[in-house]
């Protein structure tokens, strides 16, 4: 047994699903929260776990561009905060002149009185979409979003294969601009911007269209979308549960958001909509005839990673409520941390221990 | 095993067939080369194989297509896939998903294969085809060569019996083609699979097949042996033309045969080649010094010193991926270089404008697609520049003013791409792999050009695979590995000094014959 539990931290990739979920429970834990201190816990822990078990292939080295975005959202932020903040009751640092807008751009101001407090709301703000992002950002750069997509139920492998390739076309098109704005540059032709726009344009839709044709071709001729010896009375089945399963969905989803509809509309609808969509699909993957090569195993080191993850989200939403002075600190004060939120959030640093190594990879 | 029978296929009613009544059958263990000129039908063939035509391209489609005696001929490609697998002129086009590993295991799950099957036809594939050590690869960042192993990996572990190219060696250079080729071969001999190709370079697939079908362009085809066959095909390969030249029966096909024959050929010595260097105290067209130029971490050229001179062609030869492109584009400018300088009449093109930069130095890309974006011809030569009509008409005669681009020829439309760099009037001209998916005809026509902007006092760079096409067109021959100059000189003597990049009649007469037609020179005289 005790050998067993050896071998799932033997060097491997983690089973996406596992990085997706505990990066979501840090995502949680940041949003119900604007304290700075919990917050910069949050964006350390996931730095820390990147860090220590991101492996070394390419999807492994976005997490830097993640951290990018997140400043600059913070940044933004701020920035809007000044501009558009209005007043805001408190210390004035910066006593700026206030610019009305006209009476059709209803009530905004642009500039104004620039207090601390406004500044300070403003960067916690920012702060919380930032440790968001880069929760996120952690879990790409841990698991290959693409392997993701492929641990999709088997109904909806199809739709999965389509979004796959859809990531992988980005790329290309982009390498195609570059190819073709460096030929046009060959030759004469159309120089000014918008008319010139067309000698990058045609060329690449063009090669666009080509090479998803090619693709298509191949795709199949190696045997995707093969669905052999399926009745007429299956699809009629699967129709049904999937379109009963959607109509219970959309009518439970309204019913819990609008309060004034009758309850029965509301949770019941719910579970029935999402029983039937199971149904649905579990009827869909019984006719679909594919296997998965190497899947993912899920084992102990996949469930502690996720436990983390939920834990720090459950401390998190939990202080949201119980300890509201400390989730959302007031803007004047220096913000303070408790024990339970310090501990909750370093349980979701878990994952730098328990999870195993990356596999190494031949470059 | 596969049988087409009275196949009729045209592109619309009552539009002329590309296919006209053809019966074709391919047995268990065959490799069966199709060939014919370009746009006779070849591709639209394998297509109707694999049930790609008319799925994918439209089309009428009528008579049979039985696999083991039970028409398929509605059955889709997907519903084929466990039988005919099938590999696309441009591998990379075709690949589903990211690494080596994932891509071959793709079409098993597909099938719904059981997951430990799965694994050992993986692992026996990758040692197979020799890719074992490529296995976690991102498969973009793999060499042509590779990637077309790859593609063949990718469905062989579906275990079809029939294994259907498309141009499976054309981009390839010769090193890598021949390893496609032996992959091939050794699938065919101790696997028993079939491999139905299509193939404009027959210099390189005649050995191995074992049976040939022929388009002539008028929808039938000719099925026979190999040599057969040759005797009248439209297309042949050089040691074909050798042999024909010299009356030899049955036809040679390798290399081996025809030098065994040619012991009996008795021919006096060419005249020595003249020396194709301009005048002495010429300064040459461009002059490139240390040139070196740097993608991330890779150095794709490393310190290159080249001198073209005017009235000379020169080939640029090397591997996939040895620095042939990065050389083209940092001697016309636009690439960034590290360090070195380059030298078109005093001045360096990479400090000019676009416009400035065309007319010093001209060059054509790999995709020539990729210059035109009009919709007819006229269009095109009227946004090119006054004068690109009639360069075009110098260059290939009818080309029709109101044709769509993309529905001309490769040769026409590499014609109008090159045209319209011509327009500019650059001295020097350079060309990366211009030769690709062209027939022999067209590739002729192209080396006549070649030769004659050389004689108007153009320096002319030509990037390519193509041995034969080099010996034809080039007068110097620079080979480059890793970015480097690893030999220069006449092209005689640098392609007879290497075997993979002699051509044909240099293997079977020895140097200094490069050609076809110096034999028939050297026959005639004598």
């Amino acid at each position: 047994m005790r050998s067993r539990a050896r071998g799932a931290r033997l060097p491997r990739d983690l089973h996406p699903v596992a990085w997706y979920a505990w990066a979501i429970g840090l995502a949680a834990a940041a949003s119900s929260t604007t304290n700075p201190l919990v917050l910069g816990l949050l964006l350390a822990v996931a730095t820390l776990v990147v860090l220590a078990r991101r492996s070394d292939q390419p999807w492994a080295a976005s997490f830097r561009l993640y951290l990018w975005l997140a400043l600059l959202v913070l940044v933004l932020r701020v920035v809007f905060r000044i501009v558009f903040g209005g007043t805001y009751p408190g210390t004035v640092l910066l006593d700026l002149p206030e610019v009305p807008l006209p009476d059709w751009v209803l009530g905004i101001t642009l500039l104004g009185p620039l207090s601390l407090e406004g500044l300070m709301g403003g960067v916690y703000d920012g702060l919380r979409l930032a440790t968001i992002i880069v929760c996120i950002g952690a879990a790409n750069a841990l698991a290959n979003p693409k392997r993701l997509l492929r641990s999709v139920p088997p109904a909806l492998h199809e739709v999965g294969t389509a979004l796959v390739v859809a990531v992988s076309v980005l790329p290309q098109l982009a390498d195609s601009v570059r190819r073709v704005r460096a030929a046009q540059q060959l030759r004469a032709g159309e120089e000014r911007r918008v008319r010139g726009l067309r000698r990058v344009l045609v060329p690449v839709l063009e090669d666009a269209l080509e090479r998803s044709l090619a693709l298509a071709a191949g795709m199949d001729a190696r045997g995707y979308g093969r669905a052999p010896g399926q009745t007429r009375r299956e699809r009629w089945t699967t129709g049904a549960f999937l379109l009963v399963g959607l109509g219970g969905i959309c009518v439970g989803v309204y019913g819990v958001l609008d309060q004034t509809a009758p309850r029965v509309l509301a949770a019941p609808m719910l579970v029935l909509g999402l029983v039937a969509a199971v149904a649905g699909l579990a009827s869909a993957g019984r006719r679909v005839q594919r296997s998965r090569y190497r899947p993912d195993p899920w084992r102990w080191p996949e469930l502690a990673v996720v436990g983390s993850g939920i834990v720090a989200g459950a401390v998190g939403v939990w202080a949201s409520r119980a300890q509201l002075a400390i989730a959302y600190p007031d803007l004047t004060r220096m913000p303070e941390i408790s024990l339970a939120l310090l501990l909750g959030v370093l349980v979701g640093a878990l994952p730098a221990l328990v999870a195993p190594e990356p596999r190494m990879v031949a470059a | 095993m596969i049988e087409l029978r009275d196949i009729c296929f045209r592109y619309a009613e009552g539009a002329p067939p590309v296919l006209d009544a053809v019966d074709l059958e391919i047995e268990e263990g065959e490799l069966v080369l199709v060939s014919g000129p370009t746009g006779v039908g070849k591709s639209t063939l394998l297509g109707v194989v694999t049930g790609l035509v008319p799925r994918f391209s439209g089309g009428v489609l009528s008579g049979d297509v039985l696999l083991d005696g039970a028409s398929v001929l509605h059955a889709a490609p997907r519903d084929r896939a466990h039988v005919v697998g099938y590999v696309g002129q441009d591998p990379a086009a075709g690949f589903v998903t990211d690494t080596v590993e994932e891509e071959l295991a793709y079409g098993m799950e597909q099938l719904g294969l059981p997951p430990e099957t799965m694994r050992r036809r993986v692992e026996e594939t990758l040692d197979l085809l020799g890719i074992a050590a490529l296995r976690d690869r991102d498969l973009r960042t793999l060499s042509g060569g590779q990637q077309q192993r790859v593609a063949i990996g990718a469905v062989l572990t579906m275990h079809p019996r029939l294994l259907v190219l498309d141009e499976p060696t054309s981009a390839l250079d010769p090193t890598a083609a021949e390893e496609v080729l032996a992959t091939l071969t050794r699938l065919v001999h101790d696997l028993g699979v079939s491999v139905l190709l299509a193939e404009h370079r027959l210099e390189r697939v005649v050995p191995f097949a074992d049976r040939m079908v022929v388009l002539d362009g008028s929808g039938s085809v000719r099925v026979g042996p190999t040599a057969e066959l040759l005797e009248t095909s439209p297309v042949v390969p050089p040691i074909v033309e050798l042999g024909r030249l010299a009356g030899w029966h049955p036809l040679p096909l390798s290399v081996r045969d025809a030098r065994r024959r040619a012991r009996t050929l008795h021919l006096a010595a060419p005249e020595p080649r003249p020396q194709p260097v301009g005048r002495p105290g010429d300064v040459p067209l461009l002059g490139a010094r240390s040139l070196t130029v740097v993608h991330g971490r890779t150095t794709a050229l490393r310190e290159v010193d080249l001198d073209l001179d005017g009235g000379c062609v020169t080939a640029l030869m090397g591997r996939n991926g040895a620095g042939k492109s990065s050389l083209l584009w940092a001697l016309q400018g636009s690439r960034k270089r590290r360090a070195g300088s380059v030298d078109v009449g005093g001045q360096d093109p990479a400090r000019l404008e676009p416009a400035d930069r065309r007319a010093a130095v001209g060059l054509l890309p790999q995709d020539a697609a990729d210059l035109l974006y009009l919709e007819t011809v006229a269009e095109e030569c009227a946004a090119g520049g006054p004068e690109t009509r009639a360069i075009l008409a110098s260059l290939v005669p009818d080309v029709p003013d109101d044709a769509h681009p993309r529905d001309l020829s490769e040769g026409q439309r590499l014609a109008l791409a090159l045209s319209l760099v011509l327009a500019a009037r650059p001295r020097v001209l350079l060309l990366d792999e211009p030769t690709r998916g062209l027939d022999y005809a067209a590739k002729k026509v192209l080396a006549a050009t070649l030769r004659r902007l050389a004689a108007d006092g153009h320096a002319v760079l030509v990037a390519t695979h193509d041995v034969e096409f080099v010996a034809q067109a080039a007068d110097a021959v620079v080979v480059l590995a890793e970015g480097e100059v690893v030999s220069s000189g006449p092209a005689h003597r640098v392609l007879a000094e290497s075997p993979s990049f002699a051509p044909q009649v240099a293997k079977v007469l020895g140097p200094p014959w490069l050609r076809v037609d110096e034999v028939a020179t050297a026959l005639e005289s004598a």
